[in-house]
């Protein structure tokens, strides 16, 4: 939530850039789309609008009639002023039961289409390729989700209903002025729009000021991030004092230009006010002196009564709101647009490859444990080669290990495997299929994987070990958990299997949300297996008792294991050997110590000293 | 809110000055209906146009004071404001980083941070609406209703005034104080969609490997639909303010003429009073949406504030204890463990419990077991990152908590677990060890920890820009450095938490041989859960389950102790035979 609440007070202080190749007239047309839904409501919302500005407007000109009835001692129709006060009641609670209904209606227009956009855009996070998801940060997708979805909808409702009702109170002042009188009219029309031009000014030149706090804010933030977030670091060398200094030294430097942009970004409403009270005093001149001169006004020559000098000056008012507020609610549309081209970015993202339509829903039963791998070429980027010409024949039963040093890209064959990312060229064939014709759920079905990163969603722990078989009995779950090892920690928790944790595990311990993570593919046991490091945080006592599990759920299934151990190094049918992203050699143990390549070198670095 | 006047109290003379000065401007502002009043009762009746026209100029005079007053007040208010802020956000940062572990754990970094950064910035507009509009506010409310009292010689029509006010107060702030806790329902209804969205970016190969993806859109479409009804309901609530407040005004109105048009017949009021009266009816409901909304921020801000203040009322650091012995030092004795025992919470079972050992200058030390068997834990008390239940950790022969921590924590270099680099160069990192180091004694430091080749690689060699969290860097130069940054401290004591898991079985023998050679001869400690890692150490302490179960070299424990055997075992079995 932190970040979020961040990013939304950034957003509103400086004016947000399109996201690349966005237009304002293309994501106009994308917003179009959403508010087809609404067309019934929203054309309700604007008729409701344009009655009760009507309406509004017309409550001065009673009130200034009434007082026109009431022109002093012995002069006053009682009769007249109660008609008029019974059609202001009247005028006003229509008002007020259409303003209802108005907002009521504004309300599910923005929070509809904010649901719609966020089922739109989770939707698609389910489809989009792996590699969308991995070159994005996750908090950056998330915002666009949650925080970009709220600002389009909030700004550009709140913001056109504004501008929409503001256009029309300025029309339909100006009508009822006429109506009344040309010359006072005039006055407000001339002088009026000086209030844009100050608000413009002030609001041209705190731009800069706003764009200078929000990146002394940001630098800010960073030092925060760092400095507390790795706060027994910070303690472990002395450090605090020296942290202290170089916050100080941010810190001094944003209230000065804080400051600056509180006072100068404040000053917009009392001069804009001032040029209203410039118009209302301007109003007032003219109205009295035609109420004077009883030549009535100076270009129609109708006379100007009290009453009606009232209403204007009332006019005079509301004339000048709007007007003042337009500049803002400017902003707030540009910034409402910039933020749907963010959320309509993610939500027309390339999605994965789709399935052929005939692709083949491999039964489990057809699974056969051979995996074949055929003049493989795979990179991330095509600036930088990485697999290439990889061949690989692999019968039912036979393990695959997969070494080299960290970050050597051993996940890349995961990825492939699981068709996370498809291959540039040749093919990988599961029991004979090309595993880009068969459904990516039938293939995924036939892995089991643990990942290095254990990850684990919110909920039971029940709801997390049946994730991959929702139907299972308790019977098997315990079973699962047990041969984890899982089950003892799991009864030692407060409500043992019914237990809710947290977004990523919560205060389970590394090795213990691993052991979940274990039970998890335990339970559905597919006929291959994918095991990324899978024991690495668990302690070696524990790993030997999983291994004994592994070791029955490896038997007879073909598995890919990046493996540290070396036991499981040495009993693998298949070592591949990364270094730097690429697979520099293949074969079994006794082999590539032969070769006494790269593998050779490892493998004996482990009995030195 | 005692907090933030703490820190508002040193900007006295901006605090007073700027709602007086709004007060003024406010002032002005209710004299305009009445000198229109004037204009009218008099000007327009007697036909007086200088009078008229002098009217019209004192309202302009109005105006230019206003103004003035406005600017003065909102420059006082932003000036206070930000002071406010600054002068808290230093001090809270400061409170922070005093913090000792175990309160810090508790209150969770990343809540941590937030309150450094958006709870403070909504404290400073709190502070700045408040000190501009908490006065400003009331005074045209009530001032509306004394120049109505003032207008009105019969009081029969100023009365609608005090029933008028009251009502709009109790509709306007009854429908805010109602939607506080509603706008808190919208929230977490609203996290719930966040955690998913974000569990689902997190966990996407997960999901896709279960095949969950239609189960998660179900789960989310749930949830999704959830907050907006619960929005839906809380808007229908807040949308009834405007109509509302609208409808009482203009009944307000409504009396006011009904009530005035009786006075101005028998005599008692005239034109231009109704004028003035229903002017301030108006003024009434503008100010009270402004109060309201400033309400609401308040609220806001006062919550954050609370916020902020739990953090400084947690007490930081850690006693230090007189000395009970004499201030002696053993410099032969470099780390002594008395019967310790450790519990983070202070309840449920202890961390570690009955820890006794003893470590002599210039020993390296291995400490093995299995996850959460306490390892970590065991050092984290010996440059007291967290204090012991039981018994007394020494060292050097002194008390840690009888030790200044700086003194303490000077004798002892950490590389920890997860490695973290600062944002700046790698020279300014490895000065975090020591910030006299010269570039001799940091090329030696690199060497040690085995970076150096990368380093030599890197544009700018020594100078070579590090980005926040070191992110730039893969995870094994990351440890390595952290390494550097450690040696380059020079410290007697010298603890590796477990930090050349990310380092390949080569780099990791190079890196012991190094430590073997280091100039100042440290004591070392080496967590690991490799039993290569640790074979070669003077003495081995094995853990398991906050117990220690063994002690010893490499050969005993094999022989007596069935737990190391167990580990070693499990690890050697298949490489051996």
């Amino acid at each position: 939530m932190a970040i979020i609440k961040r990013k939304k007070t950034s957003a509103s202080n400086k004016r947000a850039a399109m996201p690349n190749g966005a237009t304002y007239k293309e994501t106009g047309k994308k917003v179009l789309r959403y508010l087809k839904n609404y067309k019934a409501l929203f054309s309700l919302s604007l008729i409701l609008a344009i009655v009760i500005v009507a309406l509004t407007l017309y409550v001065p000109v009673l009130v200034g009639e009434a007082i026109d009835l009431a022109i002093g001692k012995g002069n006053v129709d009682f009769d007249g002023i109660y008609k008029i006060l019974l059609k202001i009641g009247i005028v006003a609670g229509a008002t007020a039961l259409l303003q209802w209904l108005m907002n009521v209606c504004n309300n599910r227009i923005t929070f509809g289409i904010v649901r719609r956009l966020r089922r739109d855009a989770f939707n698609k996070i389910q489809e989009l390729p792996l590699s969308y998801v991995d070159s994005h940060p996750v908090g950056d997708t998330v915002s666009r989700v949650i925080s970009d979805a709220d600002q389009f909808s909030d700004g550009l409702l709140m913001g056109f209903s504004q501008l929409f009702t503001g256009v029309l109170t300025i029309l339909g002042t100006i009508a009822f002025m006429v109506s009344i009188n040309i010359s006072i009219t005039l006055v407000v029309i001339l002088v009026t729009p000086l209030s844009l031009f100050v608000a413009a000014f002030i609001a041209k030149n705190t731009h800069s000021l706003f764009a200078k706090q929000s990146k002394t804010r940001a630098e800010q933030t960073a030092l925060i991030d760092e400095m507390i977030g790795e706060q027994k670091v910070v303690a472990a060398f002395s450090h605090e004092d020296e942290a202290l200094a170089q916050f100080d030294e941010i810190n001094e430097r944003l209230a000065k230009c804080s400051l600056k942009a509180v006072f100068y970004s404040s000053l917009t409403n009392p001069c804009t006010r001032f040029v209203n009270n410039l118009v209302y005093a301007g109003v007032a001149l003219v109205g009295a002196l035609i109420c004077v001169s009883g030549g009535g006004d100076f270009i129609t020559g109708l006379p100007l009564t009290v009453g009606s000098l009232t209403s204007l000056l009332s006019y005079a008012n509301q004339y000048t709101k709007p007007f003042n507020e337009i500049s803002g609610v400017i902003t707030e549309l540009q910034n409402a647009i910039v933020c749907a081209a963010r959320v309509f970015e993610l939500i027309d993202a390339e999605p994965q490859i789709p399935e052929a339509e005939n692709a083949y829903d491999l039964q489990d039963t057809e699974v056969d444990g051979r995996v074949h791998i055929e003049n493989v070429e795979f990179s991330y980027t095509p600036d930088r080669e990485l697999i290439k010409d990889f061949n690989l024949s692999i019968e039912n039963g036979q393990r695959v290990a997969i070494v080299g040093p960290t970050g050597c890209g051993k996940t890349t064959v995961i990825n492939l495997l699981m068709r996370f990312y498809d291959v540039n060229s040749g093919k990988i064939e599961v029991s004979g299929h090309d595993i880009r014709d068969l459904t990516r759920s039938s293939l995924r079905r036939s892995y089991g994987m643990v990942l290095q990163e254990t990850w684990l969603k919110s909920g039971t722990i029940r709801e997390n070990i049946a994730m991959g078989k929702p139907d299972a009995t308790d019977e098997e779950i315990k079973a699962a958990a047990k041969e984890a090892h899982a089950h003892s920690f799991i009864r030692q928790l407060p409500k043992g299997y019914d237990t809710v944790i947290g977004e990523d595990g919560g205060a389970l311990s590394q090795g213990q949300k691993q052991l979940l993570c274990i039970a998890r593919v335990l339970l559905c046991l597919p006929p291959m297996l994918i095991l990324d490091e899978a024991t690495s945080s668990i302690d070696t006592r524990t790993e030997m008792k999983i291994q004994d599990a592994f070791a029955k759920m490896m038997k007879g299934r073909t598995s890919f294991v990046v493996a540290h151990r070396l036991s499981t190094i040495k009993e693998a049918d298949v070592i591949l050997v990364m270094n730097n992203g690429k697979i520099i050699e293949k074969g079994n143990h006794a082999k590539l110590l032969k070769a006494d390549g790269f593998y050779a070198k490892l493998w004996n670095s482990q009995f030195e000293n | 809110m005692k907090l933030v006047f703490k820190y508002l109290k040193k900007y006295k003379l901006e605090y007073v000055m700027a709602p007086l000065f709004k007060l003024l401007e406010a002032c002005f502002d209710l004299f305009v209906p009445i000198v229109v009043k004037m204009i009218m009762d008099v000007g327009i009746k007697n036909n007086d146009r200088s009078y008229i026209l002098s009217g019209c100029l004192v309202l302009v005079a109005l105006g230019v004071i206003g103004l003035t007053c406005t600017i003065i007040a909102q420059y006082f208010a932003a000036k206070a404001a930000v002071g406010t802020s600054t002068g808290l956000r230093h001090d809270l940062f400061g409170h922070i980083q005093g913090l000792s572990y175990s309160n810090s754990d508790k209150l969770g970094r990343s809540s941590l941070i937030t309150r450094m950064t958006s709870d403070i910035n909504q404290v400073q507009s709190g502070v700045n609406m408040a000190l501009r509009l908490f006065l400003r506010s009331p005074i045209i409310v009530f001032g509306a209703m004394i120049m109505a009292f003032v207008i009105d010689k019969s009081n029969r029509v100023a009365p609608i005034f005090a029933i008028v006010i009251p009502a709009l107060a109790v509709v306007v702030f009854s429908i805010i104080l109602a939607g506080i806790p509603l706008y808190k329902r919208v929230q977490s209804r609203l996290d719930k969609v966040t955690s998913l969205t974000r569990q689902n970016l997190s966990g996407v190969r997960v999901i896709r490997a279960f095949n969950k993806e239609e189960s998660e859109m179900e789960a989310f479409s749930e949830a999704n639909h959830e907050h907006t009804s619960v929005q839906n309901f809380v808007g229908k609530i807040t949308a009834l303010m405007n109509p509302m407040t609208y409808v009482i005004i203009n009944l307000g109105i409504i009396a006011v003429v009904y009530f005035s048009s009786t006075e101005i017949n028998s005599g008692n009021m005239s034109q231009g009073d109704l004028f003035a009266m229903y002017n301030y009816m108006s003024q009434i409901l503008v100010e009270l949406v402004k109060l309201a909304n400033t309400i609401v921020l308040i609220t806001k801000a006062t919550a954050c504030a609370h916020r902020i203040e739990s953090v400084l009322e947690t007490p930081t650091g850690m006693k230090v204890e007189k000395s009970t012995t004499e201030n002696k030092t053993d410099n032969s004795v470099a780390v002594e463990f008395k019967n310790v025992a450790l519990n983070y919470s202070g309840e449920g079972e202890n961390t570690l419990e009955n820890i006794s050992f003893t470590v002599k200058r210039g020993e390296t030390v291995g400490i093995i077991g299995g996850t959460g068997s306490g390892k970590t834990s065991l050092v984290n008390m010996i440059p007291r990152f967290y204090d012991a239940s039981e018994g007394d950790v020494l060292v050097f022969g002194k008390n840690v908590k009888e030790y200044e921590l700086e003194e303490l924590r000077e004798s002892v270099s950490v590389v920890p677990q997860k490695a973290v680099l600062f944002k700046g160069t790698i020279r300014s990192n490895l000065l975090w060890g020591n910030e006299n180091a010269n570039d001799d004694d940091l090329n030696y430091a690199l060497e040690v920890a085995q970076a150096a080749d990368f380093v030599a690689e890197k544009d700018g060699k020594l100078d070579a820009e590090v980005s926040q969290f070191g992110r730039n860097f893969s995870g094994g130069q990351r440890q390595r450095l952290t390494i550097a940054r450690a040696i380059v401290k020079n410290a007697p004591i010298l603890i590796f938490d477990d930090s050349a898991s990310a380092l390949d079985f080569a780099t990791e023998a190079r890196l012991r041989q190094a430590l073997k050679g280091l100039k100042n001869d440290p004591t070392v400690f080496i967590i690991s859960q490799r039993t290569s890692s640790i074979s070669h150490a003077d003495k081995i302490i094995v853990l398991d389950d906050g117990a220690m179960v063994g002690i010893g070299k490499h050969e005993e424990l094999l022989s007596t102790c069935s737990v190391y055997k167990e580990i070693y075992d499990s690890q050697f079995k298949g490489g051996e035979e």
